[in-house]
């Protein structure tokens, strides 16, 4: 039989016969392996055990062998051929792939649903072999907002969804306010964002410092429209802080403002917040740290000031070289000891801090990339139009390297994010550390694996939109040269 | 020198902002250090440590100083970034080619598995395998062999120890063929240069490799036996395995989960390598009659490491640095042996922190310095 297999070349001449054999052979192969895996069915179980086990294996190779006619003028045929049975050694894979696939079906189905309990709220109702998505909808508070007071989660879903409607006005810009949209999202964006999650999310006594800097803000623009341009960078510098400062410390003092002492929303601390919502709060506001850190710092290992360089290479190079949880064990431990002793500053701050600080020499790295990749005739060209340092990078040399640079950009975000969970060093709880807390919980013991396989759904999701939606950045900010 | 006085003005801006907030940290560190009633400085290196590591490569125990306690940290990240760095190349090379093939069902095979892990948070893997997955391994007693001599319980991985006789005559014939298959190396390309004549190495080598320290068994009075673990009875209900060598599950979780993670972008360095080599060097490699074999060994693979070698050391260095995700499981590594528990235990917050980063500096820059060294040696030598 073997020799005589061998022997046999198909090809087209006798087409139809290989091809009915090849087929139903290659069919029958498949046919069996699944039986067996869905229905507990066993076609050749006459057989010995060994042999039973890999004849699927053989009839679908002897099947492929003879169905691998090349020219056989059937579309689909030589489509099939092209793709997954180019030869033998290729034939036996694809048989291995769709047997594992066919194999592995029923059990993650059986876990993931059929045997799956859903309904009740109590540990009782899971009994099964399956999943126990009881525990994640009993849990599910806890894993979107930490430890958030349950009667005060409206204050969170309420900001997000803003948020969201916020950021989400790119779409309906009209062609009018196009050119103000980088505006708003770098600068006004961030800033509304940063007084929805100060006032509403953490609540409490109204910061009056706030005060203070509104007033020197609005002081400072004021004036500032008589500054001459020739000096308006160096004003913007300084002056503000300065009549911060002044303001703070030698005009007001801080009994006479009751102005910013507005007893609004129940102050929660940073520490009960949690779950997903801190997840999203971290992620949000390292990204836009991290992004103006790291262009600072990009520029700066460019500049042509050695000291400038060396700083800007140091700063890089450390933050590279180290893991971030160290970053995070430095900011716990070491960093409050650099500061005064009456100074405190809140651990959720420092970790934005430490976190912002670490991704940005990152970015800073991928935008060096960039910036090296731009022909030198872009800043020849800038330059011998007149244009100064600054005039050249933000109008001439940034925008074309930051969209080269997206992909890696996009990266950097999604290391961000997928770096989160890492903040449990701290004592912070976001999404997997509240699952390490639930999972030690006395009632509900034993369902581990429930709950990691639901965070990882949710980040697999988050981070696969980030991606995606990169690429399609990527594409749409793509200029042939 | 061309200096001039006009760029002075930032970069003396930049250091004196620099020099200020650094003088800053360290005015208030003194202040904080005086208020605590702490002193500054390594001398606690040499004291007795007084605290047990479960898993060390090197002897160790509460009454040894806390450098060798920060020793056994270092050596224990060290393994784990090894073993993880060499399973997920070959891992990776394998996805990252299989990503390339022509077979539909393979190629959307590996594009799902590099989707797939990759974009699911590192510490959330670690805390699958470790706290689900490997949970779910039977108790010492209920478990089965593997081939008769491996045991893969929820206390770990028990394989058989080698009990080597004349352990060091093994270890020059090997260093033996090496040195000889090198010499034969060189040879053989320089017959290639100066006659045309190639000559099959490759075989050569693999004969030397495996013949030099079978003589050495059969010769050299080398013998080798196994000591297959054995199951113990502690208690009623308690049971170990004793002999052999205990691979702790922490350990098992940390290299699965890493080199899972990290093997998945190394597959992204190869298949952007392998594109990033023209079609023309294909085509042009078949026309002039070299089977499919060698036009990868020797024409793509050569350019295409040029690209995938400089992306691959940082993933390298990924792993490295990721190893200290190892704390949040318990292995103990530099970052919980040292800058948790002896940290815990001394106090001295700066020292101990800035020694742990350092370490961790010198390992990325010895890893970063290694690969360069190899990129310079494959770079293309312009003439």
């Amino acid at each position: 039989m073997m020799n005589k297999i061998n022997f046999l070349k198909p090809d087209k001449s006798n087409l139809n016969t290989f091809l009915y054999l090849g087929s139903f052979l290659f069919f029958i192969s498949i046919f069996d392996v699944f039986l067996n895996s869905f229905f507990k069915v066993n076609l050749i179980g006459f057989l010995p055990n060994f042999l039973s086990f890999i004849m699927p294996l053989i009839l679908g190779f002897i099947g492929l062998y003879f169905i691998r006619i090349e020219y056989s003028g059937i579309k689909n045929l030589d489509k099939i051929n092209k793709h997954i049975n180019t030869n033998n050694y290729n034939a036996i894979l694809s048989l291995l792939i769709i047997f594992t696939v066919i194999k592995s079906i029923p059990p993650i189905l059986s876990w993931f649903l059929i045997d799956a309990s859903f309904a009740g709220d109590s540990k009782d109702v899971c009994s099964g072999s399956g999943a126990c998505w009881t525990y994640i909808k009993v849990w599910m508070r806890r894993f979107m907002y930490g430890m958030y007071p349950n009667a005060e989660q409206w204050r969170i879903n309420l900001s997000f969804i803003a948020l969201a409607l916020l950021g989400s006005v790119g779409y309906f810009a009209t062609e009018r306010f196009k050119k103000y949209l980088t505006l708003y999202y770098v600068v006004i964006y961030p800033f509304i964002a940063f007084l929805f999650i100060f006032f509403f999310i953490s609540g409490g006594p109204v910061f009056f410092d706030f005060s203070y800097g509104i007033i020197a803000a609005i002081l400072s623009i004021i004036i500032g429209f008589f500054v001459p341009s020739k000096f308006k960078f160096y004003y913007f510098l300084i002056v503000p802080l300065a009549l911060y400062i002044l303001l703070k410390y030698f005009i007001f003092f801080e009994e006479y403002i009751e102005l910013g002492k507005l007893e609004g929303l129940n102050w929660v601390e940073t520490g009960a917040w949690g779950g997903l919502s801190l997840t999203f709060i971290i992620s949000f506001f390292c990204l836009i740290f991290c992004f103006p850190i790291g262009m600072a710092f990009a520029l700066g290992r460019r500049s042509s000031f050695p000291l400038i360089r060396y700083i800007s290479i140091g700063f890089i190079e450390f933050w590279r070289g180290v893991p971030l949880i160290t970053v995070l064990f430095m900011s716990a431990v070491m960093f409050p000891m650099f500061l005064p002793a009456d100074f405190f500053i809140d651990k959720l701050v420092r970790c934005i801090i430490a976190i912002s600080l670490f991704e940005a020499a990152y970015v800073a790295e991928v935008i060096r990339g960039g910036l090296q990749a731009l022909p030198r005739g872009q800043y020849e060209a800038a330059r011998s139009l007149g244009m100064g340092y600054w005039k050249m990078h933000i109008f001439v040399i940034l925008p074309q390297a930051l969209k080269l640079v997206i992909p890696g950009i996009a990266n950097t975000f999604l290391a961000l994010v997928k770096d989160t969970p890492l903040i449990f060093v701290v004592g912070l709880l976001e999404i997997v550390g509240m699952l390490n807390l639930a999972k030690t919980n006395p009632e509900w013991l034993g369902f581990a694996m429930e709950g990691y396989v639901f965070a990882a759904i949710i980040f697999w999701i988050i981070c696969y939109a980030m991606s995606k939606y990169s690429y399609n950045l990527e594409q749409k900010y793509k200029t042939d040269r | 020198m061309n200096f001039k006085l006009k760029d002075l003005g930032p970069q003396l801006i930049t250091v004196i902002a620099v020099v200020l907030i650094f003088g800053f940290f360290t005015y208030n560190a003194q202040i904080n250090m005086e208020n605590r009633g702490i002193d500054f400085g390594y001398g606690f290196l040499s004291q007795e440590s007084s605290f047990d590591v479960q898993f060390s490569l090197i002897e160790y125990d509460g009454s040894h100083s806390y450098f060798r306690a920060y020793l056994v940290g270092l050596l224990n990240t060290i393994l784990v970034s090894v073993i993880g760095i060499i399973i997920a190349t070959v891992l990776g090379v394998i996805v990252g080619i299989a990503r390339l093939s022509p077979n539909f069902l393979i190629n959307k095979f590996a594009a799902y598995y590099v989707e797939f892990f990759r974009n699911i948070p590192l510490l959330l893997q670690i805390f699958f395998w470790y706290f689900a997955a490997l949970r779910a391994l039977p108790l010492p007693q209920d478990a089965e062999a593997i081939f008769g001599v491996f045991f893969l319980t929820i206390k770990g991985l028990y394989v058989p120890a080698f009990i080597w006789q004349n352990l060091n005559i093994f270890l020059y014939s090997i260093i033996a063929a090496v040195i000889t298959i090198v010499i034969i190396r060189i040879h053989a390309k320089k017959v290639q240069e100066n006659q045309g004549k190639q000559i099959p190495v490759f075989y050569i080598s693999l004969g030397l490799i495996f013949i030099l320290p079978l003589l050495s068994f059969l010769i050299g009075g080398v013998s080798l036996s196994f000591e297959v673990p054995a199951l113990k009875q502690l208690a009623t209900t308690s049971f170990i395995y004793e002999g052999g060598v205990s691979l702790p599950p922490e350990l098992i979780a940390l290299t699965l989960s890493l080199s899972l993670y990290t093997a998945t972008f190394i597959a992204e360095c190869v298949r952007a390598g392998i594109q990033g080599v023209g079609k023309g060097q294909k085509e042009a490699a078949a026309s002039i009659g070299l089977t499919p074999n060698q036009v990868l060994k020797l024409v793509i693979m050569p350019q295409a490491l040029r690209i995938i070698i400089p992306p691959t050391t940082n993933q390298y260095l990924n792993l490295t640095k990721n190893s200290s995700l190892a704390a949040a499981i318990a292995y103990p590594d530099l970052v919980l042996v040292f800058a948790g528990t002896a940290l815990m235990q001394t106090g001295k917050a700066i020292e101990i922190v800035s020694i742990t980063m350092f370490t961790y500096l010198s390992l990325s820059i010895s890893i970063s310095i290694l690969m360069n060294w190899y990129n310079k040696k494959i770079a293309i030598q312009e003439k």
